[in-house]
């Protein structure tokens, strides 16, 4: 890291103190230095506040309206909640549309990941084999798609392939194909639009990480013949495993939840809603059905998935000695 | 580390470079072949940004021409004039700044003193509150829209700008939290006690020491905050029902995209524009973007 060089001067000589200073050599007991002892709590509170109330708070109403009758009816005040127990639950289980559409979040989720990944630690490599002019010119490409909101991506990458008036159809000569009619070629065109705007990252972490990478470590395994690939699979790839894990669990995380691209690609879930995923599903079930029970109970199975990969992403880290 | 440009001189391809140059394994035969295949892929990857600030700048006819070609002969204004005349473009415009600012603001100041008290205290349930802003940055923002709609509700803050600062605000913390964790560590503690010894009070330690060594990466850290708040079209279309005076750049965009036969020139105009403060930054910012990404990874 750099850090900021600390610019505060050369050390004025240590006025007078006033207060006796006890010097007993021993060490300091307690929390660190003079610190008081609710001092990390007083910096914390804005933020507990602001967290306990506006994330936990909803969260916990979340989980209750998920066991609650909740409708139209019930938000208008023309007839009183009531407690359904796990009866949502078991609705959204029974319902075939859910486990196709879990199934569709899973498999979208996990292509979008492999293809960030994959081309985010190929161009990482690149990287490291160019000189500078055109490495900042990647760099500058890649810091583009990254910066932009991911509706105006989503905006732009229908326009491309508009087949009325996009250039990639005439470019590939497939006349007047629509990419949104079906359902993998839907998929297929989110999947590149997402792949565009979230390698960039992994691209960019990763190359810092081989370049922390002592050179003298490649090039011994170059001496002994290794090939580009065989490199980065026996030498970077372990070399650099704490951060790609990082990067691969932050892409489940943010590939799970895709939600503008494929709200505005496939105009909310595609035709006959063959493009919902989970995040779509379950905000179409609560705002377009009016059905927010069953909508907060997708809410909760989600939080239940992306719960267990942070668990498994917390072990990862503990495993590899990461200090918190 | 971001790219450091290695030093620009070159020296002559060939000649040994001085003990302890970096990289020599770096420089193959494979080179140019290297280097063409990066520029070929940055041309494509920054195409559809091309393509959108040019289709902005196309005259009507040749945005909704069959045969699109990758330049125009007679940029025109239209579709921009087109954006900022019709919708009250510069109002929502207007609106998504304010929005975004104040949650930038905002929770740049509460995720600096959080961050400062997880890294420069030790104290019981800190573990754990780390790992709670870890899980927190895994909750599904758009799943709370239902709970956050009755709390809005409640609040009588639907309709208003408040409604979309207040969510971002929560979801946005977590993170902040957690890359600012890495700039306030790299500040040397040494810092710390010789501000003490000086007799400088806690306060004073914090906001005049403390705080202008970790701005930079306070404003990187920002970027996400903003790009977060400055994206969401779904609390705006969700929340502002019928206030549109409230509305924000997405719902100003979405009006010439959701039309049966869009308005592709208008949509790509109003792309520009919402894209364009976010590129500033972004590009402004980001070697010590990189470097925080670094540090949240790895420290």
């Amino acid at each position: 890291m750099s850090a900021p060089a600390p610019t505060v001067g050369p050390a004025p000589p240590p006025p007078a103190d006033p207060r006796p200073r006890p010097r007993t050599g021993a060490p300091r007991t307690g929390p660190r230095r003079l610190q008081g002892r609710w001092t990390p709590w007083l910096y914390l509170a804005p933020a507990l506040v602001v967290l306990g109330g506006l994330l936990v708070y909803p969260i916990y109403q979340l989980g209750l309206i998920s066991f609650l009758e909740y409708t139209q009816a019930q938000v208008s005040g023309g007839e009183p909640t009531s407690f359904r127990g796990i009866d949502n639950y078991t609705a959204l289980f029974g319902d075939a549309q859910f486990w196709s559409v879990l199934l569709a979040t899973v498999l979208f989720a996990a292509a979008c990941v492999l293809g960030t990944l994959a081309v985010g630690c190929a161009l990482a490599v690149l990287l490291t084999r160019v000189r500078a002019v055109p490495r900042l010119v990647l760099m500058l490409a890649a810091l583009g798609a990254w910066a932009t909101p991911a509706i105006t991506g989503s905006t732009v990458w229908m326009f491309l392939f508009d087949p009325d008036f996009g250039p990639v159809d005439k470019l590939l000569g497939l006349g007047d194909f629509s990419w949104t009619y079906g359902k993998y070629s839907a998929f297929a065109l989110v999947l590149m639009e997402v792949v565009w705007c979230s390698f960039p990252l992994v691209m960019v972490t990763v190359y810092a990480g081989i370049r922390a990478v002592p050179a003298e470590v490649v090039e011994a395994a170059q001496l002994d013949g290794a090939g580009a690939w065989r490199i980065w699979r026996s030498v970077l790839a372990p070399m650099l495993r704490p951060i790609l894990i990082v990067v691969t669990i932050q892409s489940i995380i943010w590939d799970f939840k895709v939600f503008t691209q494929i709200y505005v690609m496939t105009d909310g879930g595609g035709i006959a809603g063959q493009n919902l995923v989970l995040n779509v599903y379950a905000y179409q079930k609560a705002f377009a059905s009016s059905e927010y029970s069953l909508g907060s109970a997708i809410g909760i199975v989600m939080l239940v998935i992306l719960l267990g990969v942070t668990l498994v992403y917390l072990k990862l880290l503990r495993r590899n000695g990461e200090q918190l | 580390m971001t790219a450091a440009p290695t030093p620009a001189a070159v020296p002559p391809p060939g000649a040994t470079r001085r003990a302890g140059a970096p990289r020599r394994w770096l420089r193959k035969p494979g080179r140019t072949a290297a280097e063409c295949a990066a520029v070929l892929i940055a041309v494509v990857v920054a195409f559809p940004l091309y393509w959108m600030v040019l289709s902005a700048f196309k005259p009507a006819g040749e945005v909704r021409s069959e045969r699109p070609v990758p330049w125009t002969l007679s940029p025109s204004l239209d579709s921009f004039r087109r954006v900022f005349e019709q919708q009250e473009f510069g109002r929502y415009f207007l609106n998504s700044l304010v929005v975004a600012l104040a949650v930038v603001v905002v929770s740049a100041l509460i995720a600096f003193l959080a961050a400062t008290a997880v890294t420069r205290f030790r104290f019981r349930l800190r573990t754990t509150l780390l790992v709670l802003f870890l899980a927190a940055q895994m909750v599904p923002v758009e799943a709370l829209t239902i709970p956050m709609f009755f709390l809005m509700r409640d609040l009588g803050a639907l309709n208003s700008l408040l409604s979309l600062m207040l969510p971002h605000l929560a979801f946005s913390l977590p993170f902040a939290i957690w890359m600012l964790r890495g700039f306030v560590k790299a500040v040397p503690e040494a810092l710390e006690e010789q501000a003490f010894i000086d007799g400088a009070s806690r306060t004073r330690f914090l906001w005049q020491i403390l705080f202008p060594l970790v701005l930079p990466g306070l404003i990187a850290t920002s970027v996400f905050s903003f790009i977060s708040t400055w994206n969401d079209f779904l609390f705006a279309k969700s929340f502002i029902i019928s206030a549109t005076e409230n509305s924000t750049l997405p719902m100003a965009l979405l009006v010439f995209f959701d039309a049966e036969t869009p308005d592709w020139g208008g949509v790509m105009a109003a792309s520009t524009v919402m894209t364009l403060p976010v590129l500033v930054f972004f590009v402004a910012v980001h070697r010590r973007l990189v470097s925080g990404l670094g540090g949240a990874v790895k420290d």
